[in-house]
């Protein structure tokens, strides 16, 4: 009865979270800002230049990566500015609230991605993916990967003072391994290599994801309690 | 047999190595009410959350026991109301979603009702489809009212009461903290001597000692 309750509980989260992110707009706009803006830059400079498509698919990643930073971070850091946090200790168990917030990071980081990576091969004409199971697979897992990694970042970084700065430079160092995967994954689907080539980064990228899924379920606790 | 008993023994807490209170210790029964008193900063609100389980302290132990069986600090939530100028409720969702979003997430099977119920016994029957952005501060003082009442908590936790509310609201509060003392405990932080009155118990935080009240 228990778990029944908390995953309808979860759901319940999400669901708040998702129709106030439609109310408000707290970070969906700061998102397709973003990707938006830099895209514009990014096809400005290239110009006519011909650029590797290796080189673009370390760019495709640093769009997603900063954008989620400047996304992301909102959904504990919101609670906290309204001063909601005792609110929701008043009514759920702290992974209750944990699992609902990553539920709805991951389909906006999920839809946000779409979005990118689309417009991303409309514009961007030197990218181009040859093998697109290598390409999709990297996408759905790094999108996994960032989310679980931003949302447990954000639950640290709300009790913090420096909200704004301490983001990138908390998230950098942890997310690193994570994105020179995903850099390395993409450029061997542009290279069009064999799907079992990349068996080794998916391994690299599963098992991180577990990690960081286990870490955040043991210390969410200690960060969500004051 | 005793059905619920709350006690605390020897809360301290301390922000910053600045010391607010020391050795709080008390026990309540069912029908037991408790006011805590003091002057501004003296740790009455403090205390208030600490009791909810919402901030940890410093030292010492809380013990909650419902018919026999030892609550666990995380499941304080369940049994527990609270209604302090510290909580916010969602303004940027109307009186009803935000009751109806406390029901879900509770998993409790409440009837729509119970919730309009609840809505007009604080007078919010008419705004409930307003956005609570739009409410006044006694409007959203209200709302907390049905926020703490809607699992029926066999233990309230008041914060100021009164505050922002006119004669009507603070006659509902008043007819709400008699049916708590019927029903279970009833714990008031205020200066307020009409609320004091209201209790059995008093804690003074100047003085940290546990007294039976004038009543
Ligand atoms: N988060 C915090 N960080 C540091 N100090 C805090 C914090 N919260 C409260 N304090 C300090 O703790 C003391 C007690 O505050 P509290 O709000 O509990 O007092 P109070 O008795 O409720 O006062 P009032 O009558 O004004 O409501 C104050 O000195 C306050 O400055
Ligand atoms: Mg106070």
């Amino acid at each position: 009865m228990k778990t029944g309750s908390s995953i309808s509980a979860t759901w319940t989260i999400f669901k708040k979270d998702m129709y106030s992110e439609l109310r408000t707009r707290y970070a969906l706009n700061a998102l397709l800002m973003f990707v938006i803006t830099t895209l514009s830059v990014i096809l400005f400079s290239i110009g006519n230049e011909n650029v590797s498509p290796e080189l673009l698919a370390g760019v495709l990643w640093i769009i997603i990566f900063f954008s989620t930073m400047s996304g992301l971070s909102r959904t504990f850091v919101s609670e906290e500015e309204r001063g909601t946090v005792m609110t929701l200790h008043l009514i759920a168990r702290p992974l209750t609230v944990f699992f609902g917030k990553l539920l709805f990071n991951l389909i906006l980081l999920g839809a946000l991605n779409v979005f990118t990576v689309v417009l991303y091969l409309l514009l961007v004409t030197g990218f181009s993916v040859v093998n697109y199971p290598i390409f999709i697979i990297t996408i759905i897992l790094g999108t996994l990967g960032l989310g679980s990694g931003s949302t447990i970042i954000a639950a640290i970084i709300a009790k913090a003072n420096t909200k704004g700065t301490l983001y990138p430079v908390l998230s950098f160092p942890i997310l690193l391994p994570l994105l020179l995967t995903v850099i390395n994954a993409t450029k061997l689907s542009v290279e069009g290599v064999p799907l079992v080539d990349a068996i080794g980064e998916f391994q690299v990228l599963i098992s991180y994801l577990i990690v960081l899924l286990a870490i955040s379920y043991l210390l969410f606790e200690y960060i969500w309690k004051e | 047999m005793n059905l619920i008993s709350f006690s605390a023994e020897n809360i301290a807490k301390t922000f910053n190595r600045r010391k607010i209170f020391n050795d709080i210790s008390f026990t309540m029964k069912e029908f037991n009410s408790l006011a805590i008193t003091g002057r501004n900063g003296s740790g009455k609100s403090t205390l208030l959350k600490i009791l909810a389980g919402v901030l940890s302290p410093t030292k010492g132990e809380m013990n909650l026991v419902i018919e026999g069986r030892v609550i666990k600090k995380e499941e304080y939530f369940v049994h527990l109301g609270l209604v302090s100028p510290y909580l916010q409720l969602y303004d940027e969702f109307t009186g009803w979603e935000n009751l109806d979003f406390f029901r879900k997430v509770r998993g409790l099977d409440t009837a729509d009702e119970y919730l309009a119920e609840l809505l007009s016994r604080v007078n919010l029957s008419d705004r409930k489809n307003d956005f609570v952005r739009t409410y006044s501060s006694g409007m959203k003082q209200r709302l907390k009212y049905a926020f703490a009442l809607i699992h029926r908590p066999v233990i309230l936790l008041l914060d100021e009461p009164t505050s922002n509310l006119d004669d009507e609201g603070i006659a509902t509060v008043y007819q709400i903290m008699e049916e708590q003392k019927k029903s279970g405990i009833l714990i008031v932080a205020t200066n307020d001597k009409e609320d004091i009155t209201m209790c059995e118990y008093v804690i003074d935080l100047n003085i940290q000692t546990l007294k039976k009240g004038e009543k």
